[in-house]
């Protein structure tokens, strides 16, 4: 799983039906210095997140078992919220 | 598999149901030579592995699931399975 900010989100009318009443999100991923890591991808949320707040996401096939049996086309879905940046314990390399 | 360094944990209320007794460790895959290999990341820890350890992260759903929660189908896709004594490079 991937640390992430999340900086915005994405509205879509015609769309796969099974991501109809899913809330689309852009995220900028960021490594354990909170540091941006990669370019900003869009992520399907599964765990009511919102712009600005700090979660992590899964990536590929088990993105869409948060959805189990609606066959969510999903390869990035946020399974959790942060609870705030000092709740990222680490040690310095 | 990757080599890794664990460098602490993130705590998470709000999250995915499957996530509720598992630790999530905050690690930086390393090269066997211990230099820095790419990004850090999140793998639930199944070997009660501690921060400051060099550890092994398999990086495939399946496996990384059940793993951490002793079943698959869950949305892990990375997970602690070991942690390492030495390296021995030739």
């Amino acid at each position: 799983m991937q640390l992430a900010r999340v900086i915005g989100n994405v509205v879509s009318t015609v769309k796969n039906s099974a991501l109809v009443s899913r809330k689309l999100l852009i995220i900028q991923s960021i490594d354990g210095g909170l540091r941006d890591v990669g370019k900003p991808l869009v992520a399907v949320d599964s765990v009511g997140a919102g712009v600005g707040e700090l979660v992590f996401w899964c990536r590929g096939k088990e993105a869409s078992f948060p959805f189990e049996g609606s066959d969510v086309p999903t390869d990035c879905t946020i399974v959790g919220i942060v609870d705030s940046e000092a709740h990222v314990r680490s040690i310095a390399l | 598999m990757l080599l890794a360094r664990v460098l602490g944990n993130v705590v998470a209320t709000q999250k995915n149901q499957r996530y509720d007794d598992a630790r999530i460790m905050l690690v930086q895959p390393i090269n066997p030579d211990g230099s820095i290999r790419g990004a850090s990341l999140l793998a639930l820890d199944s070997v009660d592995s501690g921060e400051g350890d060099i550890v092994i992260v398999v990086q495939e759903g399946w496996s990384a699931s059940t793993a951490s929660t002793g079943e698959p189908g869950a949305a892990i896709d990375s997970a602690i399975i070991g942690v390492v004594d030495f390296i021995e490079e030739v």
